[in-house]
């Protein structure tokens, strides 16, 4: 038996995910035979861990703080075994830019972009280089806050005068905003999970829209809900990109544990696109990760506990209860 | 995705360290405890066994005489048998769309409409369509022209959802002219209303209008009625008034919901009614609401950058802001949040995607000093967006009321809500007021 800090909540816009994934995850815990103990992530999160003096945490936030690696460098000041990446793949995931910078650098496939932070616009003039950018990328252009994990804050600009109303949306979440070429295709989402022989991939899930308007993709954020299908009905060549892509993604930005990368399957080419990275993916009912490991046939006890031994592996300590 | 997301945003507000102007909250700490240790006194004393028994769905004679005697203060005269006690306001909008509504039916609502009335309608899959208003209240040859559109199509509306006065999100007043054209078009077309009136009592200048039941007589108005203004929201109590075939059919879903409402809550409204001064705290929370307003109209005034827009309402609890269109007040909220300070998203009164500009503002939650350094915080990250997409489109950068060389328009200049914002599509060009 374990004493496991279930670290949710917390400042970030995703507060409410976050603590329904850290309720589900504090049920299975009890039912494997640990110890949840249940910390509110705020201002006196350091004081109640060394209260608590937990053998793991699992992080169990979503967001700002709880994903870009700052509560994982506390845990490494306090010695305390934590779930999941790491503080570099945490800061490497949380920002899109940077995932794609890295992706792009090692060769892998990403949709074309180019990103700017606040001061580019506000200091440097970069507005002027917009129609150059419009050129570049060519219309559609999704624009997205560098840093923000939910669908909040992206905007699909159709041309050039709706670009500078999505950019200052997008900076209402974050000081850095991406641009990115509006690839169409089918979305797919490849949760992994570490294995005795490395990361393996679950089967792929697609979010399939209700409404019948695929082409408006922000009409499906805000009306219709989405449908998820997995395993993905597409054929084994192309699963087998997607899956090799994920993969790489997730090795090359050092993500452990577990974790989501999230494709499109570009419809003209046919070849998978990387548009970004997840480190702490949900936990809910509703999440991909857990419904991909379902697919898998692993439940939601053996998720956990297996993120859990995972962590008490990586700190050198015994691993089952 | 995206509501399912404001929602997971709009828990964020509820942090202590955020000056939150998004609730609809009215100032329980107005309440003097003593009167509360009084009314619970009262009710342990004599009706102890009463007070922790079931009771009837249509609620406790003592409570109906408390409704008939804030009904007549509205200037309404009603038969106790002819009402429903219920469990808040909010239960009637639940318990009318249970009674009349299958998935499909239309609704007629205003835009914006409540935005806590929306997840009820999309709960029971009505169709609802929003008709505009204006400083007056709800075009009612809007409604009719939409009426009209809808019987075209086969299409007939269960009911009509309006608040008359000082409406919730949006501020303003349904002038008589309309009232009575509107009771005319019930009739003409033998439609119901839902006549929501939860502000009525909370008036700050200016004369009452009749109540839609009033002019109408109830013969197709079903009215709600509620004590979470003028007493208390935790108390849970609210009534319904309606056609007696509807009620019945009323009483058969409440039953169902929860039996009756609670009997110790009926029996501390009574209590508190006994003592006669119900009017006087009605009263004193006119006085300082009406102070509230005045400070947020000031505070608008001065911080907002100058094509901003909003209403001024003659009473009840919100004013409704609209910003320039290129301004997403949901993703404004993201920002906003991060300097502790919230407000309700436009989107959330509407169901169809307008009202992205605008947000609802509550001056009756929070006292004057955080009101004002509330809409200063909303002010800068205003001005903070206004400037960053002046320097993206290469526009000038526009200054706000009180940084402007001209002298900052007083709040008069807003008369009577006669700067309501008509929602617009995103992305469709405005003029700019001011």
């Amino acid at each position: 038996m374990a004493r496991v800090a279930v670290l949710k909540g917390g400042p970030s816009l995703e507060r409410q995910v976050s603590l329904r994934s850290g309720a589900r995850v504090e049920d299975a815990l009890q039912r494997l035979g640990h110890e949840p103990l249940p910390i509110d992530a705020g201002s006196d999160l350091i004081v109640r861990l060394r209260e608590l003096q937990p053998d793991v945490a699992f992080v169990a936030l979503h967001g700002r703080d709880g994903e870009d690696g700052t509560v994982q460098e506390l845990l490494e000041i306090l010695g305390i075994p934590y779930t999941g990446s790491g503080v570099l793949a945490c800061s490497r995931s949380i920002d899109k830019v940077l995932t794609k910078m890295l992706l792009r650098e090692a060769g892998l496939p990403t949709p074309e972009f180019c990103s700017f932070n606040y001061t580019a616009f506000k200091e440097l003039g970069a507005a002027e280089a917009l129609p150059t950018i419009g050129e570049k990328l060519g219309y559609p252009i999704v624009v997205k806050p560098a840093g923000q994990g939910s669908a909040l804050g992206i905007k699909f600009a159709q041309s050039e005068a709706e670009l500078p109303a999505a950019i200052v949306s997008a900076f209402s979440y974050d000081t850095k905003v991406l641009l990115e070429r509006q690839v169409k295709g089918r979305e797919l989402a490849v949760s992994i999970l570490d294995g005795p022989d490395g990361p393996e991939a679950l089967p792929i899930l697609e979010a399939v829209p209700n409404e019948a308007d695929f082409y408006d993709f922000e009409a499906r954020y805000k009306f219709g809900g989405t449908e998820f299908v997995c395993p993905a009905q597409i054929d084994e060549a192309a699963a087998d990109r997607v899956t090799q892509v994920s993969l790489d993604t997730y090795k090359l930005l050092g993500l452990e544990g577990f974790g989501r990368v999230d494709v499109i399957l570009d419809e003209d080419t046919g070849e998978p696109m990387v548009l970004e990275a997840n480190a702490i993916p949900g936990l809910t009912e509703t999440s991909l990760l857990p419904q991909a490991a379902d697919a898998a046939g692993i439940g939601l006890e053996d998720l956990v506990e297996r993120i859990v031994d995972l962590a008490l592996a990586r700190a050198g300590r015994a691993t089952t209860a | 995705m995206r509501s399912s997301a404001m929602r997971d945003m709009m828990a964020v507000t509820e942090r202590p360290e955020v000056i939150s102007l998004a609730g609809g909250l009215p100032d329980t700490s107005t309440f003097p405890p003593d009167t509360l240790a009084a009314v619970l006194d009262s009710v342990a004393v004599h009706d102890a066994a009463k007070a922790l028994q079931y009771g009837p769905t249509e609620g406790i004679v003592e409570a109906k005489d408390c409704i008939v005697e804030v009904m007549a203060a509205e200037g309404m005269a009603v038969d106790p048998a002819d009402l429903i006690v219920t469990s808040g306001g909010q239960q009637v909008i639940d318990l009318v769309c249970k009674t009349l509504v299958d998935p499909g039916d239309v609704i007629v609502a205003e835009a914006p409409t409540y935005p806590g009335a929306v997840p009820t309608f999309c709960s029971y899959q009505a169709d609802v369509v929003q008709v505009d208003m204006d400083s007056d209240g709800m075009r009612i040859d809007l409604l009719e022209s939409t009426l009209d559109r809808l019987e075209k199509d086969g299409r007939r509306p269960k009911f009509i959802y309006t608040i008359p006065s000082f409406q919730n999100p949006a501020g303003v007043t349904m002038s008589l002219p309309r009232r009575k054209r509107l009771v005319e078009v019930a009739r003409e077309r033998e439609l119901l209303v839902l006549e929501d009136n939860p502000y009525g009592l909370l008036r700050y200048e200016g004369d009452p209008q009749p109540t839609l039941r009033s002019i109408d007589g109830g013969l197709y108005t079903m009215y709600l009625g509620t004590f979470s203004k003028i007493l208390s929201p935790g108390i849970r109590l609210g009534w319904v008034v309606a056609p007696p075939p509807v009620l019945e059919k009323i009483n058969i879903g409440k039953q169902a919901a929860d039996l009756c409402s609670s009997t110790l809550s009926q029996l501390m409204v009574s209590a508190y009614f006994e003592q006669g001064r119900w009017r006087d705290y009605v009263d004193s929370l006119t006085e300082i609401y009406r102070a509230r307003r005045d400070t947020m109209l000031d505070a608008l005034a001065e911080f907002l950058p100058r094509e901003s827009e909003w209403t001024r309402p003659g009473g009840g609890l919100f004013i409704w802001v609209t910003l320039p269109d290129y301004i997403d007040t949901t993703d404004l909220l993201a920002r906003a949040l991060r300097d502790n300070v919230a407000f309700v998203p436009g989107e959330a009164a509407y169901l169809d995607g307008r009202g992205r500009s605008s947000m609802r503002l509550n001056f009756s939650g929070v006292d004057e000093d955080s009101i004002r350094e509330g809409v200063r915080r909303i002010g800068k990250v205003v001005e903070e967006q206004v400037a960053l997409y002046g320097t993206l489109t290469g526009r000038p950068r526009t200054s706000s009321a009180a940084e402007a060389a001209a002298p900052a328009p007083p709040a008069e200049e807003y008369p009577g809500g006669s700067v309501v914002h008509l929602p617009r599509r995103p992305g469709r060009g405005r003029q700019a007021k001011g």
